[in-house]
This record gives structure tokens, sequence and C-alpha cells, in this order.
């Protein structure tokens, strides 16, 4: 057996790797979007793809969302798998029609008879100090939506792992990537990747003992600093990345709750109707005979994304998660 | 008896009569972009117009070169810049009368500010500190539009809403080439035209959506020709002539104006910095194509125009120039004062009367910032 030395990656190489050996493997993979081509997408996610496979496996489309889903519906019809990019979260708006009323429900329409297995890549969240419209975070609407997987990588290995995954699924996946992270590095070997990732499995990124931190994407690092600093107080808390939204690992996630028997559930989108009360809910009727403390939330506001130079105040950091955290000594002060 | 039955014996009636409304010729776009400088038309331009497009080109120039700069010193989170489309952005400026309103997307600051928006607030956007730095009905500009052609419907419903009221106003909205593949684009141009709404749309082809192509935007002739399928007309004019495009729009705004409804205007023009400061263009074209657009400029065509008729010597281009520089400096310097953010602003203006979760999520900010605050000290 051969030992590779591990070099630092991308989050952004390590989903271009995906893109081109997913191609590769299936020549029904096609790439469809804005400045896909060319360009290499604006972060330059699927960089050098045109060149190795040509403009009709990987298309720079017109402009325009709804058209780009629209046809990649058409186009899975007919057998091939798109992978769509939609340029930015607040830009799939569009696309929603088609999302919601046909990608999402296709194969339950026709009885299983005619599956989408389409994967729309969509750059998520804040935190990169973006104008207006370039930070929404949308995985509630997707994860309401019944017929659609909802999957985040936070790790390098994650990305290409899940994004393969989500490209061989034979339904519709919200591939959400962390534009925060993008230029996150790993230790990872590009020239060996790992094993493609089953989506719907979540993974306990630290573990601890005395309370669970439930969180994905652009969290999962926060969660992970919030955990060392916690340590300073006397807390040793487990992180769950959940990687996946739909299907939601309820066993991975109850078996630390009760480990634990205290959990925070952490995200950026805003609180209210947002996945945390899901989340918390789920737990709750789990785990209620090991609970301690009811399940908190520690979440972005419950405002349209706020601009950039007041986006800190917004996004949860590891002061408020780890006010959270103090907030589980329910016994002591209740 | 079937009619399958009857074959041989069936004679099927003639279609009921119908042909096409209008016959499409009046509502084509000319062959060929339409100009004014450089040719005979040129001598029927009021000076005076001449010498105030020539200032505010000048003035927008430098507008977005001081702005640009402004992002390389980290005062400004990011800048789309429109040089060599200042012609478009202040003819469309220039043309609407007070109560009139613009519908500007994100690239369009000079629109802005050459309609009397205080440069400063205008970059509010850009620089990062709110969302929109004006209250759009004080100078009658929309919110500089970011999701492409979404604003084009906004102009629709304006325009229909001001009509309905009695009222003698007109909406200018304004779209990249890339805007026009975007179902609202077609949706705001169906509305307008059913509802003979008193807008116009002016289309600044540039070329480029960030890294694509005309030609893998639309197979249409122009982008012009698409009026005619909703049944408006589409003038194709050569958008870095500021006099042609200001008389174009100037014709479709007083064609709205008189009730005659909805005109799509094509201005061709080229981007000729890069998509916005972060973008490298090198990846999507050849400085031998941006240099022949660079001869093409707008301020060098109208200056030789305005230099030939003896409107303009050195003195005026110093003058013009001079204005130019007193407005970047001024800019410079208002934008290098950091600004001052309140961020309990965040919860501010999410409803008029906040809710209940919305307060509690403002005490928890409030303490934070006080904790902060000790702190520090
Ligand atoms: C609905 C939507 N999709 C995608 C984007 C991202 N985006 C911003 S500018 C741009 C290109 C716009 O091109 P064009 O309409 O020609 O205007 P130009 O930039 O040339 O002024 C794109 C794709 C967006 N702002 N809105």
């Amino acid at each position: 057996m051969t030992t590779v030395a591990l070099k630092p990656a991308t989050m952004a190489q390590a989903l271009t790797r995906a893109l081109c050996d997913a191609m590769t493997a299936d020549l029904t993979v096609h790439v469809m979007g804005e400045d896909v081509g060319t360009l290499g997408g604006v972060f330059r996610v699927t960089d050098g793809l045109a060149e190795e496979f040509g403009e009709d496996r990987v298309t720079d489309t017109p402009l325009a969302e709804a058209g780009i889903l629209g046809t990649a519906v058409g186009m899975a019809m007919y057998g091939l798998r798109p992978v769509v990019e939609m340029q930015f979260d607040a830009f799939a708006y569009p696309a929603f029609e088609q999302l919601i009323s046909h990608v999402a429900r296709m194969r339950n329409r026709t009885r299983g008879a005619m599956p989408l297995p389409i994967t729309i890549r969509v750059p998520y969240g804040g935190g990169i100090g973006g104008v207006e419209h370039h930070s929404d975070s949308s995985e509630a609407y997707y994860m309401a939506t019944p017929g659609l997987h909802v999957v985040m990588p936070a790790t390098v290995a994650d990305a290409y792992g899940l994004l393969r995954a989500a490209i061989a699924s034979d339904d519709p996946v919200v591939f959400l990537e962390p534009k925060r992270l993008y230029w996150s590095k790993d230790a990872w070997n590009p020239e060996e990747p790992q094993a493609v990732e089953p989506i719907g499995r979540a993974v306990v990124r630290r573990a601890g003992r005395s309370a669970t931190l439930l969180t994905y994407g652009p969290s999962v690092p926060v969660c992970l600093e919030a955990a060392e600093a916690a340590t300073a107080e006397g807390w040793d808390l487990e992180v769950v990345d959940l990687r996946s939204l739909v299907p939601f690992d309820d066993e991975t996630v109850a078996a630390s709750v009760r480990r634990t028997g205290r959990a925070v559930v952490v995200h950026e989108s805003g609180s209210y109707g947002g996945p945390g009360g899901e989340i918390a809910a789920r737990v709750t009727e789990r785990c209620f005979h090991h609970l301690e403390a009811p399940v908190l939330r520690v979440a972005g506001f419950d405002i349209p994304y706020p601009p950039p130079m007041l986006e800190r105040h917004h996004l949860p950091g590891v002061d408020r998660i780890l006010d959270a955290v103090g907030r589980l000594q329910w016994e002591a002060e209740n | 008896m079937t009619v399958m039955e009857q074959r041989g014996a069936y004679r099927p009636t003639p279609p009921p009569a119908w042909q096409p409304r209008t016959d499409p010729a009046p509502l084509l776009p000319d062959a060929l972009p339409y100009r004014v400088l450089g040719t005979d038309a040129a001598a029927d331009a009021d000076p005076a117009l001449l010498r105030r497009l020539y200032a505010e080109l000048v003035r927008g120039r430098r507008y977005n070169t001081q702005a640009t700069a402004l992002t390389k010193q980290g005062r400004l989170a990011v800048y789309p810049s429109s040089t060599g489309q200042e012609a478009c952005e202040v003819a469309a400026a220039l043309v609407l009368e007070d109560r009139d309103w613009l519908f500007p997307s994100y690239r369009d600051t000079l629109a802005a500010v050459a309609r009397g928006l205080d440069p400063v607030q205008a970059l509010t956007l850009l620089r990062g500190d709110w969302h929109t730095g004006y209250d759009p009905r004080e100078h009658r500009v929309a919110p500089l539009c970011t999701p492409l052609a979404t604003q084009l419907p906004h102009a629709v419903g304006l325009a229909h809403a001001a009509r309905l009221k009695g009222d003698d106003v007109v909406a200018l909205a304004l779209v990249g080439d890339g805007g026009t593949s975007e179902g609202d684009f077609h949706e705001a141009l169906n509305f307008a035209a059913v509802w003979q709404a008193p807008v116009v749309f002016l289309v600044q082809n540039n070329g480029f959506a960030i890294s694509v192509r005309l030609e893998k935007q639309t197979a249409a002739p122009s982008l012009a020709h698409k009026a005619v399928g909703y049944g408006m007309p589409g003038r194709l004019v050569d958008g870095n002539d500021a006099v042609a495009v200001h008389q174009v729009l100037a014709g479709a705004v007083a064609h709205a104006r008189a009730g005659g409804g909805p005109t799509l205007v094509e201005a061709v023009t080229y981007r000729i910095d890069a998509h916005t400061n972060a973008d490298d263009a090198t990846r999507y074209r050849v400085d031998a194509e941006v240099e022949t657009w660079r001869a093409h400029d707008p301020i060098v065509l109208l200056e030789h125009e305005l230099t030939e008729r003896g409107l303009l010597d050195e003195d005026g281009v110093r003058a013009a120039r001079d204005a130019a520089e007193t407005m970047a400096a001024d800019l410079r310097e208002r934008m290098n004062q950091d600004p001052v953010l309140d961020p309990m602003d965040l919860f501010a203006h999410v409803y008029a009367e906040p809710t209940p979760q919305l307060r509690e999520q403002e005490a928890l900010l409030r303490a934070e910032l006080a904790a902060e605050r000790e702190g520090a000290q």
C-alpha cells in the first residue's frame, strides 16, 4: 500500500475535482449555468472543465435561472444527469417555480416512472462581505419542499465525497456550498480522493461529554472553535456536522444528545421557521428523557440579510454559542 | 356517421378570418444603430444639450475611475464600472423630467448620480453600509437592483399606476444584454405592451454578461428586434453616441407620455473595464477587441463634435475636467471617512412594528454590544 502525502487543498478545488471525476466516469453528466464555461464560474469551481469536456457538456447558458433548471428537467427526462450552477443563493429564486413545481415532484407525480437526477449547486450563505442578494441562507425553503435532498459540506473531503454522491443520486439534490469555506484548506489528496460519502449521514467532528452542538456548513468551524474555547469554562462539547438536512440522520444526532443530555443547534439562517426549529423538535421527541435542558437555537436574526458592514453582528459567532451553552445549566437557574 | 367514415365527402370549412393585428414593419428597428455624431444630423442638435451631455460624460468617467480607485483602497466592497457606457447612463438621466422615474440596475450608479443623487449615497449599496442609501421617492430613482431584470416589472407597474391616477409620468428602466434573457424581462415587456404603459426600456448591450458574449445569450437579430413580438417598437442606437441615445430616448419618452405605449431601445456599447473590480476579463476577451472600442469612446466622439462646431475650446475642456476633479475629490474625501453605523439598525426597518421575536433578538444584541463596550474599557 502506498502512502500518499496529503496536500492542502481548498474546498473549491475539491468540488472541481468531483465534477471532473463525475464527468469522466459518466458521459451523461453535463454541467450548465451562467459563466461556467470560459470563465470557470465566478468562484472558479468549474475551472478547466470546458476545455476538458467541451462546450456541449459544460455549457454557458443564457442568463435565466428558470430556463437553466427548466431545460435541465427536460435533459434529465431524456437520460442526462445535469449539474446546474445557480450563481449565488439569492439568484436561484427565479428557478423556484421549476424546482418546486417540477423538479421536486416529478418522481412522485409520475409514480416513480420519471425520476430526475439533477444536482443544483448553490453557492450559499454569508460572511464574505457580499452586497445585497449575495449572502442568503435559503436552506429552509429547500427543506420545506418534499422530494429534494438538501446537502451541505463543511470540509474539503466532504465537498468531494458529497458532490460525487449528489451527482450519482437518482433524485434531485440541492447542494449548498458555503461560500465562506470555498477557500478554506484541509489536508487532502486530490490525486486519490476520498470515497464517495453517502448522503444522509451526520458525523461527529469532535467528541465531548457535556453538551452537543448540532450544526452544518459554514457554522461547523465556528462551533469547533467555540468547543475549544468552552474547555476553559469546563465544558466538553461534542460537535455534530449534520452534512445532510434531507434526509436527516436522526440516529447519529439522537445518540449524541442521549450521551450528553444537552444540545444547541447552530446555523446562520434565521431561527423563526428555520431549520433549528425542526431539528430541536426531532431531538426533543427522541431524547426527552435524556435531556437536562431544552434544546436551544443560535441562529442569524430574523431579518433580511444585512449589509456587509453589519454582518458580523448577525452571524452566530463563538460568543453567542458559548452564551447559549452557559444557559444549558438549566436546573441551576430555573 | 363520423368524419372518418365521410372521408372524401368531407369539405373542411376555411379557418376563421384571422390576421396579425399590425404590420410589424413600423415596429422593427433600423438595420444599423442610429448615429448622430459625425453625421449631418449633428448640425441640428441643440448646443446647450451638447454641452450638458459633455460635462456629464466627463464627470461620469471621473466618477467611474474614482469609484474603482476606492475599491483598491478597500473603501468600496465592489464596483461595477460603466466606463465606456457613460453616454447611455447620462442620456437616461437627462432625458427624464423631475416627475419621471428611473429604474436602474446594479451597474447604473452613474445614471442615478446624473439624475441628481448624492454621489456618496449612490454608493451605499456597493460600500456595504446599507442596501440603499437614498429615499427612492425623493429623486424618483428606484433602488439599484441586483437581481437581474426584476426591476423591469416594477417600472411597468409604476408607470401603469401613474396613468391610472391621471399623472403625466414616464418610467425608464435600464437592463443589461444578459438581463434580457430572464423571464422577468419578457413578462415586463408583455405587460407594458398589453397595458400600453408609459414606460421605456433601455437595454445597454455592452457585449457581455460577465463572461458570456451576446451570441450565447440570444439568437435574435438584435435585442431591439425582441420588441416586435410584444407589439411595441424596437429602436437600435449607437450607445456611445450620447446625442443619438438622448434623441432616441427622448422620442420614446415623448411617445410614452403622449399615450403611445412602451418602446424597447437597444444601445450598442461596450464594457471597457472588467465586470467588476473582482473579475478577470482576460479570461474571456483579448485586449485588441477592447482597444477597438476605446477608439470609439463616447467622450472623444462628443468632444470632437463640439470642437468642430466651435462649441468647445481648451478652456471648456479644462472647465469640464476641473468640475469632474472637484466631484472626485469630494467623493474621495467623504468616502474616506468611516461610516458611523448603529448595529441596532439591523432591526429598525424589518416591519413597521417589530415582532415580539425581533424585540427579543434586539435585546440580545443590545446586551452584547454593552458587554463589548465594557470589555473595551
Ligand atoms: C437573477 C440574477 N442572476 C444572476 C446574477 C449574477 N450576475 C450579476 S451581473 C451578471 C451579468 C449581467 O450581465 P448584463 O445583464 O449583460 O449586464 P452588465 O453586467 O453587462 O451590465 C450576473 C450573471 C444576478 N445579479 N441576478
